[in-house]
């Protein structure tokens, strides 16, 4: 399993990230290529995929109109 | 008492936390659940039952712990395949750890590999013959280990899924010391969805594919599933929304007659994939036939270290090679749970003589493994 979070600080291959709780943990970045402020996904103390909160927002857009259109067109 | 490395909290180990920068995004939206029900209710054949597999301990955790079964129409079954990486691993490879740590060479595993059952000992048993086995939480902390104690030996026992093969990898492309070596025993997830659909008797109607494996492998990594098996794969994420959006995307195509490729967890998934973390693994590892606990011998499915890296390989290094092992204790049904042939609850030692406390099988020693969610959740 793995788990989002923010990236704070990074030297080198290491970064500090947050996981939500405001203390900062040390993570491995060399398998993604991230920048401070962006969201990663932690396995095992490693970054292995950058997140995308444009996608993230896409996604709860997509449901809902995915929902309402059906909705819409039933109800036609 | 595991020697945990540092006094770092195991937040791998921790499953139910909500990702709290998406959390006002309401992922988890009660209201949308509902709905998405609904739809999956009007969308589910009214007559003939479709079974739905996904491939992971973490979706199966979602599903159970939710009580997501209970959304679904009786025709709706959802399946837990072979998605446990300590599960799936077989008593050989339990065997060649055993037999390093009683060597005297230092085995650094993670958490829930400890207590796994290999022929006749788990490595906490070699523990208490007095063999040094410690937990840790990533590859890098052996690495570490390894280095403060230039005067031991250390293997750290690699087990995990595609989402845990490129750190390991990388560990070992960088150099490590000397005195560390690696019992490989990453498994791959496609060749286990493939076994599924080989099997006659199962009649799988669709996949919800692993997210996490599939940041690393890509969605392209599943093209085979639609083309070649006209079977609807969906990779999902895994909160309870996402999971029940795969399921209703799935019974869509089967509704319209359709096989295809679909990517419900598109915040974290490409059709790529993790391009760089994907050639580090190939940089290390060559893909090989191998066992997988319980289910026999699968073909291109296993990771090993590459010959040119043979001297961080601990079975080379110390000649450890053992190819048979009693993969399941008297009595255990491990291998058909972890094909999803029967639930947790039709295994006659389920919660009587094998219980999270005195496991019996692998599959309720891990965190990861269906027997052990379900005895931990409130909706049995
Ligand atoms: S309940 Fe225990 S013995 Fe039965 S299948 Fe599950 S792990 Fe094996």
């Amino acid at each position: 399993m793995a788990i989002p979070a923010k990236v704070v600080k990074i030297q080198d291959s290491k970064a500090q990230v947050d996981f939500g709780e405001g203390v900062l943990r040390e993570v491995d970045v060399s398998l993604v290529e991230v920048k401070v402020g962006e969201y990663v996904l932690v396995h095992a103390g490693y970054a292995i995929q950058v997140l995308s909160q444009e996608e993230a927002e896409e996604t709860l857009r997509l449901w809902r109109e995915l929902l309402e259109a059906e909705n819409l067109s039933e109800t036609k | 008492m595991a020697r945990a490395s540092g006094s770092r909290k195991p937040i791998g180990n921790k499953i139910d936390v909500v990702p709290k920068m998406f959390g006002h995004l309401r992922f988890r939206d009660p209201s949308l659940a509902k709905r998405v029900a609904e739809k999956i209710r009007e969308t589910a054949p009214k007559r003939d039952a479709v079974k739905i597999c996904h491939v992971c301990g973490t979706h199966e955790w979602t599903i159970t712990h939710h009580g997501l079964r209970s959304m679904l129409p009786p025709t709706v079954e959802v399946i837990a395949g072979p998605g446990c990486p300590v599960c799936v691993t077989p008593a050989s490879e339990v065997d060649e750890a055993v037999a390093l740590a009683l060597k005297g060479v230092v085995v650094a595993c993670f958490g829930d590999v400890l207590r796994v059952p290999g022929s006749d000992k788990s490595l906490l048993d070699a523990r208490a013959e007095g063999a040094d086995v410690r937990v840790v939480y990533s590859a890098m902390d052996a690495v570490r280990m390894a280095e403060k104690e230039p005067d031991k030996e250390f293997a750290f026992f690699a087990i995990g899924f595609e989402t845990t093969a490129p750190s390991t990898a990388l560990e070992v492309l960088r150099k490590p010391p000397k005195n560390l070596s690696f019992l490989v025993s990453h498994r791959l997830i496609p060749p286990a969805m493939e076994l599924l659909l080989g099997i006659g008797d199962l009649h799988i109607d669709g996949f919800i594919a692993p997210g996490h494996v599939s940041t690393v492998i890509g969605l392209k990594a599943y093209e085979i599933f639609p083309k070649a098996y006209h079977m609807p794969t969906v990779v999902a994420g895994f909160e309870p929304l996402d999971v029940l959006f795969a399921v209703y995307m799935i019974l869509k195509q089967l509704k319209e007659g359709v096989a295809k490729l679909e990517n419900e967890y598109v915040r974290a998934v490409s059709w790529e994939g993790n391009t760089k973390a994907q050639e580090i693994m190939h940089k290390a590892f060559n893909v090989v036939d191998s066992q997988w606990r319980g289910l026999g011998k699968l073909p291109s499915s296993t990771l090993k270290l590459k010959e040119e890296l043979a001297v961080f390989d601990a079975r080379e290094k110390y000649g450890v090679h053992i190819t048979r092992g009693r993969d399941l204790p008297p009595g255990c049904q491990c291998h058909l749970v972890m094909i999803g042939k029967i639930k947790p609850k039709e295994c006659p030692l389920f919660m009587k003589a094998c219980t999270p406390q005195k496991p019996v099988g692998a599959c309720m020693v891990s965190i990861e493994g269906t027997c052990r969610i379900w005895a931990k959740s409130s909706f049995m």
